[in-house]
C-alpha cells in the first residue's frame, strides 16, 4: 500500500461520506437481526406470535440433550468426511493444473470454476436426476455387475442374480456425495493458488537428490503447500457444515444435519427460541474453527 | 498431443493417471449438467429414455406464468442487490483502505461476518428480523421483493468491498495527490483518479454479487413472503412435489447464462482475475 492512513479526524467529510452508508447498513441489517436472534436464543414462547425474552438458558441446556447433540457430531463428521473426499480428489487436480502447459492451464481454471458459478439448486437436481433409480448412474451399475456376471460364467461359475436397481438417493451416502460435488470447486481454488506459488526448483531438487516422486511430493510439496490446504480445508468445511439444502433434498430421515433442525424450528415446530439458541451454536462452532485457523496461521509466522 | 518428447519430470500433468484423474473430475463435475441440458431437449415425460427432440418443455416453461415470474422477479432482486451493493462495498473498501478510525478492526472483522456466518443463521435472522419490524409483505411489484433485497445486499457488499480493495492496494496514491495539487477537489479525485483505476474490480465485484444473488435459496427460503417466489424457490418446490421436463428447461436458460456471465467476465478480466476473487 502506497502512503500512510489518513487519520478520519483531519478528513471528516470524505470520512462521513465513504463510512455512512457501509457501517449503517451493517448496523441496520446485520447487527441488529444477529442481536435478536441472539436475544430470542435466551427466550421462552409465551403465545403463539409472543416470545418472552426471560434470560432462561434452558434453549441451551435443550440443545446438550442427546439427541441434538449426536445431529450436532454427525454433522461434524459428515463435514469432515465431505472435506477430506474432496482434499484427495483436489489435490491431484490441483497439481495438474499447477504444472499443466501455459495454454492449458486457464481453461482447466475455468473448467473449475464454472460449476462454481452455477446455481447451487441446478446442480443439485442434476445429480439427483443422475442418481435416481432409474438415472445412469444405476444403470452404470447395472452394467458392471452384468459385466461380472459374465466373467463369472466364463470361469464355469454360476452368473449373479439379475441386477435390481439400488437406492442411491435419500440416504447418508448420497448426502456425502452432493457435498462432495458442490465443494470441490472451493477446494481446488486454494490448493491451486498455493502450489502455484511454490518454488518449482526445490521438487526438481529433491528429484535430483534422489527421492523419489511419492517421498518428494510427502517432503516438499505438501509442507510447502500447507498454508493452501488448511485454507482449502476450512473454505470447504465451513460451508458443509452448515449445509441446508443437500441433506434436506438427497438425504434420507437419519441424515439431517443441523441446518435442517434449525429450519424445522422455524417452520415446522415453531419453536424460534430454541432454533435462536442452536443458530447460535452453529455460528460459535465456526468462530472455534477460524480461531484454530488463524492460531496456526500466526504460528507458522513466527515460525518464520 | 502423444509423446514426441520424454516427460520431464516436473511434467506431472502429461502422465497418464494424473490425465485420467483430472478427466474424471471433470465428468464429475459435468456429467450431471450435460445430462440435465440434453434431456432438456427430450420428447419424454421421463427422464431416462432418448425419445427424440423437442422443444416442448422451454414452451412449457415459458408458458408456465409461476415459473417466469420466479425468473424474473430472481433476475430483478439481483439487478437491484448488484447496484446497492457495489455502491455500499466499494464506498466500504475506499474506508477500509484510505482512513484510520477507532475500532477499525472491529469493523473490519464484523464486515467479514455475512461471508462467514452460516446461510441458515442470517436466514433465520432476516425471518426474526422482518417478522418483528412487521415488514409488509402484500406490496405492489417491485417493493414487495424489498426484504429479499435487503437481505441479499447484506451477504453480497462484503465480497465487492473484499474484490475493490484487493484492487486498491495497487493504486499509487500520488497520482490522487497530483490530481488534488493541480487543482481537483476531493469528488473530482475519486471521479477520475480512483474510480477508473477501479473500474476491473467492480465489473468484478457487480458479476459476484450477481451470481451471488441469483444463486441464494437458504436466505430466500427465509425471507419471502407467501406470495413472493424466487427462481431457485421455485425449483425447489417444483424438486420436491414433483420432477418435470420444463425444470430441465428452465434450469437449462439459468445455465447458459450464467455461463454467458462468465465469458463477459473473462472479457475483462481474464482467467486469472477471476480465480484471484475466489
Amino acid at each position: 500500500m502506497s502512503g500512510a492512513l489518513q487519520d478520519w479526524k483531519s478528513q471528516k467529510k470524505p470520512f462521513a461520506a465513504v463510512a455512512t452508508a457501509p457501517v449503517f447498513w451493517l448496523g441496520l441489517f446485520f447487527i441488529a437481526p444477529m442481536t435478536i436472534v441472539w436475544l430470542y436464543s435466551f427466550g421462552q414462547n409465551a403465545g403463539p406470535a409472543d416470545i418472552n425474552i426471560s434470560g432462561t438458558l434452558d434453549n441451551y441446556k435443550r440443545a446438550t440433550e442427546w439427541l441434538y447433540l449426536s445431529i450436532f457430531l454427525k454433522s461434524f463428521a459428515v463435514a469432515a468426511l465431505t472435506t477430506l473426499i474432496c482434499l484427495i480428489i483436489g489435490f491431484p487436480v490441483a497439481m495438474a493444473i499447477t504444472f499443466a502447459a501455459p495454454k492449458w492451464r486457464p481453461w482447466l481454471l475455468l473448467g473449475i470454476m464454472l460449476p462454481f458459478w452455477t446455481n447451487l439448486l441446478i446442480r443439485t437436481y442434476a445429480l439427483m436426476a443422475l442418481m435416481g433409480t432409474n438415472g445412469y448412474m444405476n444403470k452404470g451399475l447395472g452394467g458392471l455387475w452384468e459385466g461380472a456376471s459374465w466373467l463369472r460364467t466364463l470361469v464355469g461359475m454360476q452368473p449373479l442374480e439379475a441386477w435390481t436397481p439400488v437406492q442411491l438417493l435419500y440416504n447418508n451416502f448420497a448426502v456425502v456425495l452432493g457435498l462432495v460435488y458442490v465443494h470441490l470447486p472451493f477446494m481446488v481454488l486454494p490448493l491451486y493458488s498455493a502450489l502455484d506459488r511454490l518454488d518449482k526448483s526445490l521438487i526438481e531438487a529433491s528429484l535430483d537428490l534422489g527421492a523419489g516422486h511419492f517421498k518428494t511430493f510427502m517432503k516438499i510439496v505438501v509442507p510447502l503447500a500447507a498454508p493452501g490446504i488448511f485454507a482449502g480445508v476450512m473454505i470447504t468445511l465451513v460451508p458443509a457444515l452448515g449445509a441446508y439444502l443437500t441433506p434436506d433434498l438427497m438425504g434420507g430421515t437419519d441424515s439431517q444435519m443441523i441446518a435442517n433442525v434449525i429450519e424445522r424450528q422455524f417452520k415446522r415446530a415453531n419453536d424460534w427460541p430454541f432454533g435462536a439458541a442452536l443458530s447460535f451454536l452453529l455460528i460459535y462452532a465456526m468462530f472455534i474453527l477460524i480461531a484454530l485457523q488463524s492460531m496456526r496461521a500466526n504460528k507458522v509466522k513466527e515460525a518464520r | 498431443m502423444f509423446n514426441r518428447t520424454a516427460i520431464a519430470p516436473l511434467e506431472y500433468t502429461r502422465k497418464l493417471w494424473m490425465r485420467s484423474w483430472v478427466g474424471l473430475t471433470m465428468l464429475f463435475l459435468y456429467a450431471p449438467l450435460v445430462v440435465l441440458m440434453i434431456f432438456s431437449f427430450n420428447d419424454s415425460k421421463r427422464n431416462v429414455m432418448w425419445k427424440g427432440f423437442t422443444l416442448k418443455y422451454y414452451e412449457k416453461a415459458l408458458n408456465n406464468d409461476s415459473l417466469v415470474e420466479a425468473m424474473v422477479n430472481s433476475l430483478t432482486i439481483a439487478f437491484l442487490a448488484t447496484i446497492i451493493s457495489l455502491v455500499i462495498g466499494a464506498l466500504a473498501a475506499v474506508m477500509l483502505w484510505r482512513f484510520r478510525f477507532p475500532f477499525k478492526g472491529l469493523v473490519e472483522g464484523t464486515m467479514s461476518l455475512p461471508i462467514i456466518v452460516p446461510e441458515i443463521c442470517l436466514g433465520v435472522a432476516f425471518l426474526i428480523f422482518f417478522a418483528k419490524l412487521d415488514w409488509p409483505t402484500d406490496l405492489a411489484w417491485p417493493l414487495n421483493l424489498s426484504a429479499i433485497t435487503i437481505a441479499h445486499i447484506t451477504f453480497c457488499f462484503p465480497f465487492v468491498a473484499m474484490v475493490v480493495r484487493a484492487r486498491l492496494a495497487s493504486f499509487n496514491r500520488e497520482e490522487e495527490e497530483a490530481a488534488k495539487d493541480l487543482g481537483a477537489t476531493e469528488w473530482q479525485a475519486f471521479r477520475d483518479v480512483l474510480l477508473p483505476h477501479i473500474k476491473p474490480s467492480l465489473v468484478a465485484g457487480a458479476l459476484l454479487a450477481f451470481t451471488l444473488s441469483l444463486d441464494d435459496f437458504v436466505i430466500t427460503f427465509f425471507t419471502s413472503g407467501p406470495d413472493t417466489i424466487t427462481f431457485p424457490v421455485k425449483v425447489y418446490s417444483m424438486v420436491r412435489f414433483s420432477v418435470t421436463p420444463e425444470v430441465n428447461a428452465a434450469s437449462t436458460i439459468l445455465i447458459i447464462l450464467t455461463v454467458a456471465l462468465t465469458f463477459i467476465a473473462l472479457k475483462y478480466q481474464g482467467v486469472k482475475g477471476i480465480a484471484e476473487t475466489h
